[in-house]
C-alpha cells in the first residue's frame, strides 16, 4: 500500500507539469484540445492525490507500523476516529493533506467552469497546477509519508522492519474537534489559492470586465467561511483543552491563520467597489495576492521554527522550499502587475467623506493595519534580530492594544457601512437611518454603567453591539414590512422572503449580527475571574455566585489512557447546578498526559473548572476555577457567521409574487405579470 | 481631489494613533531572548529586563511546593535555576528533558524568576526509531504516586 500511495503521488506529480506544459502550450497556441487536455491533466491529479490519500488512511486504519509516519502518530489503542486525525498530526501527513484538499478545489474549478471564460480558465488551469506542483514536490521528494523503516540486513542490504506497536498521537489532539478544526482551517488556506488564481489568471490574460471579480468573490466567499469555522474551532479546542482559561494567546500559529482571514475580510469588502463602481481595482488585485502571500507564509512561520511557538510543528528543513516558493510568487505577481498595470486603472473618484465609498475604504485601511500589526507582532523577533541584532518578542499586551480599537472601530463601521449610500449621503438619510438605532445603543450603555460595567472598551463594545444589533434589525424589519403588507405573508416568512431575494446583501447582515455575538464574547473577557484551591473531599470554594464541592476524586484506566478525575458538585445560590468531572489523562503510549477541562457553559457565563493536579505535600487535588463571562457568544456568533456566509452564496430566488407587487399598487388586484428585468438588476449588497 | 486629501488626512490620524498604541504595546510587552550562557554573565541594564530564556528541563531537578515551582534548565554546557511562580497551571508537556521556554526576570540571587512556562517534546515524536527509548518518568504532578 505504500508503494501504491507514492507512485499515485508520483504520478499526480507528473500530471502537474503536463498541466502546466500543456496548459502553457494552450495559451500560445490557442488550441482548445490542447487546453482540454491540460485540464483533464489538472482533474486527473485530484483523483490520484485521492488515491494515495486513500492509501494513507488503509495503511493508518490497518496499524501498520512499518510505515514511519504511521509509527509516529498512531497506536493499536488509538480508537479509530482519532486515526483519521493523526492523519494530519505530523508533517508529511499535513502536507500530503493540503495537497489534496487544494487538489478538490481545483478539481471543483476546472469542471464548473470547463465551458465557460474560454479565454481565461487556461491561465487559470496553469496557475493552479503551478501551486499543486510546489506541494506535490514536498510530498513526493521532500516529505513523504510513504518512507518505511528500514535497517540494515545481515547481508549489507536493506530491509522493511516493522515496529509492534506505534508512538501514538499526541494527547493534545485526541479531541473530538482536533477531527473537525484541521479540516476546516487547511480547506480555508487552500481555498484562498482559487482566488488567487483568478486574479493573476486575468491580470496576465487582460481578462475584459469584471465577470471573473464575481467568480473570485464567490470562491473567497468560501474559503473565507472554512476559515472563520476553523480559526474558531481552534480557539475552542485551545479553550477546552489547554487548560489555562483563554481562547486566544496571539501566538504564531493563531495569527498565521488570523492574518490571511483579515486580507480576506478585506477584500470581500472592496470588491464591491469594484463590481458597483469600478474602483480600486489595483487594490483588489493586491489584496487577493497578499491573502494568499500570507497563507503560504503562514505555512512557513509554523512550519520553520523561525518563530517560536507553543504548538508549532516541529524545526524541519521544508523551510527554504517555502521561501524559495514566497519569493517566486511575489516576483510573479509583481512582473504581471508592471506589465499589464493599465489593465487596473480606476473608473471613478471618491466623492464624499460620509459615502458607502469611504467606508469601505476605512474598513479596508483598518483591517490591513490590523493585519500589518499582528504580522509584526509575529515577526518582531525576526525583525528585531535584524536591525538591532538582539531577539526581541512582544505579547498579548502589544497586540490587544492595538486591535481592540481596530475592532471596535470595524464594529463601528459594520453598523454604519452598509445603510450609507453609495457616493453621498445626506445628513437627512443619516438621522433616519442611525437616529434611533444611535439612541438604543446610548440607553444600553446609559443603563450598563451604573450596573458596573466600567471597563472603558467593555463598555463602548456594548453601546456599539446594541446599535449595529439596532441597525440589523431595522433593517430586516423595514424589508419585510413591506413584504408583509404586500405578499399578505406573516412576519416571519416575510423576512425569509426577505432574506432569500437578496441573499448576498441579507446573508451578509446576519454575518455581521454573528460578528456583534463574537464582539460581546470577547468583550466579556474584561471582567473574567480565576481562584485556585487545594480540594480535600469535602472542601469547598466560591467564586461569583457559584459554590464548588469538592465530592471525591478516582483514579481509573481507559482504553488508551489512564484517567485521575475530581468529582466536584457546583451549586448556584445554594443551589445545585451540574456535577463537573475535570480530568487529568496520562497515555503510556507516549508517556504524557492531557488535561480535560470540566466546563458548565450558561449563556451567561462559563465555569471553567481545571484538574491542576496534586499538591505535592497534601496529595489533594488541586483545583483551578475561572468565571469566564459570555464565552458562549463566541461560539454561537461563529455558528451565525458561518449561516450567514452560506446564505450569501446561496442564488437569489426570484420571488415573483413580491416583484409583482413592488411594481403595483398595494390595492391593485393581483394578476399575474411577467417578471421585469429591471428588478434583476436589484442583486447585490446594495 | 479635495475629498481624497481629507481621506488621506483621515487615514493618517488612524494610522499614527494605532502606531502609537503599538509602540506603547509593545514597549510594555517586549522581552529579549537570551541563551543560558549569556545569563551567566549578565551586564547591567540587561540584567534588569524583561526575558525569555530556553533551555532543556534537567532531569529530576523539577520540585513542587505550594505557589511555585523550581526546576533547573540547561543549554550549552550551563544551567540556569528557575522559580516558576505564575497562577497557570504548568502545561502537560513540561516533564523531565521536554524543551521549556521560561519567561520572567532575573532575580538578584541569580535564580530566575518565571511567569510564564511553554514547554514541548515535540521533538520526541520526530527522533529516529532506536532513539526514543528514554526514561520519561514522572510526566505531571498527577503521576507522582509516591
Amino acid at each position: 500500500m505504500d508503494l501504491f500511495g507514492s507512485f499515485a503521488l508520483l504520478l499526480a506529480f507528473v500530471c502537474a507539469v503536463y498541466a502546466i506544459g500543456v496548459g502553457i502550450a494552450a495559451i500560445l497556441s490557442r488550441r482548445p484540445l490542447l487546453n482540454k487536455s491540460a485540464r483533464q491533466a489538472g482533474m486527473a491529479v485530484c483523483v490520484l492525490i485521492t488515491l494515495a490519500m486513500g492509501s494513507l488512511v488503509y495503511l493508518f486504519l490497518t496499524d501498520n507500523f512499518s510505515l514511519a509516519y504511521v509509527v509516529g502518530h498512531s497506536n493499536r489503542d488509538l480508537p479509530t476516529f482519532y486515526k483519521f486525525a493523526a492523519l494530519w498530526s505530523g508533517q508529511e501527513g499535513s502536507l500530503l493533506f493540503w495537497s489534496w484538499l487544494l487538489s478538490i478545489y481545483v478539481f471543483s474549478v476546472l469542471y464548473s467552469y470547463r465551458a465557460k471564460h474560454p479565454e481565461l480558465m487556461p491561465y487559470v488551469g496553469v496557475v493552479l497546477a503551478s501551486v499543486q506542483l510546489f506541494f506535490l514536490i514536498l510530498n513526493v521528494f521532500i516529505a513523504s509519508p510513504f518512507k518505511v523503516l528500514g535497517a540494515l540486513g545481515p547481508g549489507g542490504a536493506m530491509q522493511v522492519i516493522t515496529q509492534a506497536d506505534g508512538k501514538g498521537l499526541t494527547p493534545l489532539l485526541q479531541y473530538p474537534e482536533m477531527v473537525i478544526h484541521p479540516p476546516m482551517l487547511y480547506s480555508g488556506y487552500t481555498g484562498f489559492t482559487i482566488p488567487f488564481a483568478f486574479a493573476l489568471a486575468a491580470l496576465l490574460g487582460r481578462y475584459p470586465g469584471e465577470k471573473w471579480i464575481h467568480v473570485t468573490r464567490k470562491w473567497t466567499m468560501i474559503a473565507w467561511c472554512f476559515q472563520s469555522a476553523g480559526i474558531l474551532l481552534g480557539a475552542h479546542w485551545a479553550y477546552a483543552v489547554l487548560g489555562w482559561g483563554g481562547y486566544w494567546a496571539w501566538d504564531p500559529v493563531e495569527n498565521a491563520s488570523l492574518m490571511p482571514w483579515l486580507t480576506g475580510t478585506a477584500f470581500l469588502h472592496s470588491v464591491m467597489m469594484q463590481e458597483k463602481r469600478g474602483m480600486l481595482r489595483v487594490w483588489n488585485v493586491w489584496l487577493v495576492f497578499s491573502t494568499f502571500l500570507l497563507c503560504i507564509l503562514g505555512t512557513f512561520l509554523t512550519r520553520s521554527g523561525v518563530v517560536s511557538s507553543v504548538h508549532a510543528f516541529a524545526q524541519s528543513n521544508i523551510g527554504p522550499w517555502f521561501v524559495g516558493f514566497l519569493g517566486l510568487i511575489v516576483a510573479v505577481c509583481i512582473l504581471a502587475f508592471l506589465k499589464n498595470r493599465d489593465y487596473l486603472r480606476s473608473d471613478n473618484q471618491l466623492d464624499s467623506m460620509v459615502s458607502r465609498e469611504s467606508s469601505f475604504l476605512f474598513n479596508n485601511l483598518i483591517l490591513l493595519v490590523a493585519c500589518v500589526a499582528v504580522l509584526s507582532g509575529t515577526l518582531f523577533p525576526v525583525l528585531s534580530e535584524w536591525v538591532q541584532g538582539t531577539k526581541i518578542s512582544v505579547g498579548a499586551p502589544f497586540f490587544n492594544k492595538v486591535n481592540i480599537p481596530i475592532g471596535l472601530f470595524l464594529l463601528f463601521l459594520t453598523g454604519v457601512g452598509p445603510l450609507l449610500a453609495w457616493r453621498k449621503t445626506s445628513a437627512e438619510s443619516l438621522r433616519r437611518n442611525f437616529g434611533w438605532s444611535l439612541l438604543g445603543g446610548l440607553a444600553a450603555g446609559a443603563i450598563a454603567y451604573p450596573l458596573g460595567f466600567r471597563d472603558f472598551y467593555a463598555l463602548v463594545c456594548l453601546i456599539l453591539s446594541v446599535f449595529v444589533t439596532l441597525t440589523i434589525a431595522a433593517e430586516f424589519f423595514r424589508g419585510a414590512r413591506v413584504i408583509r403588507a404586500r405578499a399578505g405573508l406573516n412576519f416571519f416568512s416575510a423576512v425569509g422572503h426577505l432574506t432569500m431575494r437578496n441573499t448576498r446583501r441579507y446573508g451578509g447582515y446576519v454575518v455581521h449580527f454573528g460578528m456583534v455575538l463574537i464582539f460581546i464574547g470577547l468583550a466579556g473577557t474584561a471582567f473574567n475571574q480565576d481562584k485556585q484551591m487545594e480540594m480535600a473531599p469535602g472542601s469547598k470554594m466560591e467564586i461569583g455566585a457559584y459554590t464548588l464541592v469538592c465530592q471525591t476524586f478516582t483514579s481509573r484506566p481507559e482504553q488508551n489512557y489512564t484517567a485521575e478525575r475530581a468529582t466536584i458538585e457546583a451549586l448556584r445560590n445554594g443551589q445545585q447546578v451540574m456535577m463537573l468531572y475535570p480530568e487529568r489523562r496520562f497515555y503510556p503510549a507516549n508517556e504524557q498526559s492531557g488535561t480535560m477541562v470540566a466546563i458548565y457553559s450558561t449563556l451567561k457565563e462559563d465555569l471553567y473548572v481545571v484538574y491542576a493536579g496534586r499538591s505535592p505535600e497534601t496529595q489533594q487535588p488541586v483545583i483551578h476555577v475561572y468565571l469566564n463571562p459570555l464565552v458562549k457568544w463566541i461560539w454561537l456568533g461563529g455558528a451565525i457567521v458561518v449561516l450567514g456566509t452560506i446564505l450569501a452564496l446561496l442564488p437569489n430566488r426570484q420571488a415573483v409574487l413580491v416583484m409583482r407587487a413592488a411594481t403595483q399598487p398595494v390595492s391593485a388586484a393581483p394578476a399575474p405579470q411577467p417578471v421585469s428585468a429591471t428588478l434583476r438588476s436589484y442583486e447585490g449588497h446594495d | 481631489m479635495k475629498k481624497q486629501t481629507k481621506f488621506v488626512v483621515g487615514a493618517l490620524i488612524i494610522i499614527v494613533s494605532l502606531g502609537w498604541l503599538a509602540w506603547v504595546g509593545a514597549k510594555e510587552s517586549k522581552t529579549y531572548y537570551h541563551t543560558i550562557a549569556e545569563l551567566s554573565t549578565p551586564k547591567g541594564a540587561e540584567a534588569r529586563h524583561r526575558m525569555r530564556v530556553g533551555g532543556t528541563v534537567r532531569a529530576g531537578s523539577i520540585a513542587r511546593y505550594t505557589g511555585r515551582v523550581d526546576f533547573v534548565i540547561e543549554g550549552e554546557g550551563k544551567s540556569l535555576p528557575v522559580s516558576y511562580t505564575g497562577s497557570d497551571p504548568l502545561p502537560d508537556t513540561f516533564v523531565d528533558n521536554s524543551q521549556a521556554l521560561v519567561e520572567g526576570r532575573l532575580a538578584t540571587n541569580g535564580t530566575f524568576v518565571a511567569d510564564k512556562v511553554q514547554a514541548k517534546c515535540a521533538s520526541k515524536y520526530e527522533a529516529a526509531p532506536g532513539q526514543q527509548k528514554k526514561d520519561y518518568e514522572n510526566p505531571g504532578y498527577s503521576n507522582k504516586k509516591s
